[in-house]
């Protein structure tokens, strides 16, 4: 490869990361505005609905106002950016600062290696599958990498606050993210070890070819779930927002768009380990029913091969959609849990099962290499 | 040539970062410096054709590793250090003198395979090689460590279990 086309490379995938970030952070602002609408339907309310609407004229009747409230996240941002930026006294500034970015940014970075539609050419370049890094041969373990240093915009808004809430707050939180990573973690294993490949595209060939992993390893897709529940902090594992306890953890002392950060953040991995969640487990961009290469080897046309991109992409967003909605739905039913009914939920139970589900999956991949099982069949059936 | 540039660039960020590590008075400020050169260390496995070690890197050593550091730093409040030269008498020359000693181990290391060590290619770096050396090559150094990692847990629990006894 040449230096200019190397150059131009990385121009073509700047705009394309660009884009799916840009489109990732639009839906971040509608991930609000869902949780607060399906919220207030499982609670008997009406919710958000006032900011925005599209007016049906009706004769001789007031209009119909159709998806009202759809301008809200507009209208919250707006209101944000008018706070007043407070800085509390006696801060550590510089990491006070930084503590919001370095919470944001590596929420993004895991968008990098989502898989959003197989085979694609794009701006003349022939992308293996349309990612904003589709040569990362490694990508799980980078998701692996990037969970891990997640947890430092939590520690270090609570240390540099200067405030014992806050402090304490990062501590509880931190001590979270660090036991359910290791469930994560070895869960993130079990598509690997089917698969045999870290490359999520190949995850995903691998559930199109087989079956979808969950599936095959309901109880890995289940923990990974839960796990990646505790992972962001949401219900009912949000215990730094345990107001009567800590008033809300570790961004008690941020103010106006600093601590909208943090909530971005929060919304963005709810996005991000959904589409995980997806690619692992729920056959990520693949339509069921349907098999896609097939369908464009044998039509071999550019408007078929668009047609199933696209399709691609809606299925793994409307996947995405009904994730986002399971862990809403979780949030409106589940009480939270205790701090220690947590810790044991962690370290007794879904570390255990993740550690049993390894081993078993593993022994079961060898036996079926040896033949174990086809000559076991033919000693039964035949 | 590019590469040689993106080289420089990253040493003065590594080296400025080991340095600013050194002689931050705040703890919690040279571990985030430390994490930084950790960081750039990842890069360089990537510039070397391993991206493997390099999500290895920043999982276990800019992950794991500092975030417990940090959690000890704040848990015990030791955020203020005492300065750079040290509590003890003798302890800058000692510092001095090993650091000097371990650098002049390294460049006769390097004198020795003649700096050509830095070419290893794509495939030698696959998780698939990497568990073949490490698990048929090198299997027992990669045990004896395992054990011993289980000596310490299982020590930390025997001190811990006896404190809570004393209570």
């Amino acid at each position: 490869m040449n230096a200019e086309s190397a150059g131009q490379l990385a121009w073509i995938t700047l705009v394309v990361g660009g884009i799916i970030t840009f489109a990732v952070i639009t839906g971040f602002a509608y991930t609000t505005l869902l949780e607060r609408k399906v919220l207030a339907r499982l609670q008997h309310r009406v919710g958000p609905n006032r900011a925005g609407y599209v007016p049906i004229p009706r004769r001789g009747k007031k209009e119909r106002r159709l998806l009202g409230g759809f301008m809200q996240p507009a209208a919250d941002a707006v209101k944000l950016f008018m706070k007043e930026d407070i800085t509390p006294i006696y801060v550590d500034n510089v990491v006070y600062n930084l503590a919001p970015m370095l919470t944001v940014m590596p929420v993004i970075l895991t968008l990098a290696v989502i898989p959003w539609a197989s085979s694609v050419t794009l701006f003349g370049i022939d992308y293996p599958y349309l990612a904003i890094a589709p040569g990362l041969n490694v990508a799980l373990l980078f998701v692996l990498a990037i969970t891990s240093i997640e947890v430092y915009g939590v520690v270090l808004a609570g240390w540099s606050s200067n405030s014992k809430y806050a402090v304490l707050g990062g501590i509880r939180s931190t001590a979270q993210m660090i036991s359910y990573e290791l469930a994560l973690g070895l869960t993130l294993l079990v598509p690997v070890m089917i698969a045999g490949s870290l490359n999520l595209n190949d995850i995903i060939v691998s559930q199109q070819e087989t079956a979808w992993f969950t599936i095959l390893q309901l109880p890995a897709s289940i923990v990974f779930f839960v796990a990646a529940l505790a992972e962001m902090q949401r219900a009912p594992f949000d215990l730094l927002e345990a107001e009567q306890e800590l008033s809300s953890g570790y961004n008690v002392e941020y103010a106006g768009m600093r601590f909208a950060m943090f909530f971005m953040a929060e919304y963005m991995k709810m996005i991000v380990f959904s589409a995980l969640w997806v690619v692992l487990f729920l056959g990520g961009y693949d339509i069921p029913f349907i098999n896609e290469a097939a369908i464009v080897s044998s039509a071999d046309s550019t408007v078929v091969t668009i047609l199933i991109a696209a399709g691609q992409v809606l299925s793994i967003i409307l996947k995405i959609v009904f994730s986002l909605f399971l862990m809403i739905w979780i949030r409106a039913s589940w009480p939270r849990l205790r701090y220690d009914q947590l810790m044991d939920l962690g370290w007794k139970t879904l570390l255990p099962i993740s550690l049993l589900n390894v081993i078993v999956t593993g022994v079961m991949i060898v036996l079926a290499e040896e033949g174990v099982f086809n000559s076991l069949i033919s000693a039964f059936g035949g | 040539m590019g590469n040689a540039i993106l080289f420089l660039i990253l040493a003065v960020i590594a080296i400025g970062a080991a340095i600013l590590m050194l002689v931050s008075k705040n703890a919690v400020h040279s571990a985030l410096y430390l994490i930084l050169n950790f960081a750039v260390i990842a890069v360089y496995y990537i510039l070397l054709n391993a991206p493997f070690l390099a999500m290895v890197q920043i999982t276990v050593y800019a992950g794991a590793i500092m975030v417990l550091f940090l959690f000890v730093i704040m848990l015990l409040g030791a955020e203020e250090s005492s300065g750079v030269l040290g509590t003890r008498r003798g302890q800058l020359t000692t510092a001095l003198l090993l650091g000097a000693v371990l650098i002049g181990s390294f460049v006769a290391a390097l004198g020795q395979i003649g700096g050509s060590a830095a070419s290893s290619s794509v495939a030698d770096t696959t998780p698939r090689n990497l568990a073949i050396i490490l698990f048929e090559s090198y299997v027992f150094p990669f045990e004896v460590t395992g054990v011993l990692l289980l000596v310490a847990v299982v020590g930390l629990y025997v001190m811990s279990s006896r404190l809570v006894k004393k209570d």
